[in-house]
């Protein structure tokens, strides 16, 4: 099912409520052409289920990843992400944009 | 974020009132602010040009970034008319995001079966509207084509802060129409807010294609400038 601004944080809220592991992610940070506007949300569970997104797709697998991290740890952290040269050992973005992820744990 | 938080917010965003999420992206303190209490606070300034154009950002208060989370309501579409070109505007309304309300009074057309998954209001349109409300994150269309439905709620709309008025019919139909809606007290500056003919000029023939130009059109009303409350402040 399609995922709306609503479902996405009533979602992320449902998933804690039934005891599942949470983060939230948020675009907190765009620079030049970027698929996402800043606030844009990523709703992620201990298991990798998501709903929402951070980009067109392109940073969505790294971002779940570290997302698992942060409700395994409980530490907040921002993720950076530029054109996939730059950072080349992570996902970047074809569009050449650049974009800032704040990811927090539902706790 | 504290799920006590989430639940406030996600209760505020089901009451259709604005919020402001403030996160310190250093220390990981965070706090909701509810658009009532935006005038109290320090960042008032900050908070209330979130709110009004309903963008959020990252912005430096005694040398701490703070990152600004703005909750504005889900943009509702309230479709006057339960329609053959209100069943496609429908689910494509509700794929784009929006929270679609239907009203009218006749309960032939204003069926579940024909309007599966969406608000569906069988009543005249000024008493649902009354009830329901109608702000600055909502656009009505009128779809009926009969002046008795339509005109109470383009009455109403044009009472509210609507980002978007639009009714059906021809120029013949709308200049019929604006002869009513001026004997009814209308000031003809308001009136010409009402997009009619209704939707994009893209040659629509079908419903569905009809519900494509609508929606095109109030996306457009919703993303290409600023809401009339924006930029008109306050209506006297």
């Amino acid at each position: 099912m399609m995922a709306t601004d609503d479902d996405i944080l009533a979602g992320a809220e449902a998933w804690r409520r039934a005891g599942r592991g949470v983060a939230l992610a948020t675009v907190v940070e765009t620079w030049g052409s970027a698929p996402r506007p800043v606030g844009s949300h990523l709703v992620v569970d201990g298991e990798g289920n998501f709903l929402g997104s951070v980009s067109g797709g392109c940073v969505e697998g790294d971002v779940v990843t570290e997302a698992m991290d942060v409700i395994a740890d409980g530490a907040p952290r921002t993720l950076d992400f530029g054109v996939a040269d730059e950072t080349a050992w992570r996902v970047g973005l074809s569009c050449g944009g650049r974009i800032k992820v704040y990811v927090e744990r539902v706790d | 974020m504290r799920l006590d938080i989430l639940s406030r917010l996600n209760a505020e965003r089901a009451a259709r009132r604005a919020a402001v999420v403030v996160t310190d992206l250093a220390t990981h303190e965070q706090r909701l602010i509810l658009a009532a209490e935006v005038e109290a606070d320090p960042l008032a300034e900050a908070l209330g040009a979130g709110l009004r154009s309903g963008k959020s950002g990252t912005v430096q208060h005694e040398g701490r970034a703070l990152f600004i989370a703005v909750q504005v309501p889900p943009v509702r579409l309230v479709v006057i008319g339960a329609v053959h070109v209100s069943q496609a505007l429908a689910p494509m309304a509700k794929l784009a995001g929006l929270d679609v309300t239907i009203v009218d009074p006749r309960t032939a057309f204003a069926t579940p079966e024909r309007f599966p998954d969406v608000t569906l209001l069988p009543e005249w349109p000024d008493a649902a509207l009354a009830r329901i409300g109608l702000d600055r994150f909502t656009a009505v269309t009128a779809l009926t084509h009969d002046p008795k439905i339509d005109d109470p709620g383009l009455d109403a709309a044009l009472r509210a802060e609507c980002f978007y008025i639009g009714a059906l019919g021809s120029r013949k139909t709308h200049a019929a129409r604006v002869s009513r809606l001026l004997a009814a007290g209308h000031a003809e500056a308001d009136i010409a807010r009402i997009h009619a003919p209704i939707g994009l000029d893209i040659g629509a023939v079908s419903p569905a294609e009809i519900a494509v130009s609508v929606l095109g059109q109030v996306v457009g009303a919703l993303r290409r400038k600023p809401t009339r409350a924006e930029t008109a402040g306050p209506r006297p």
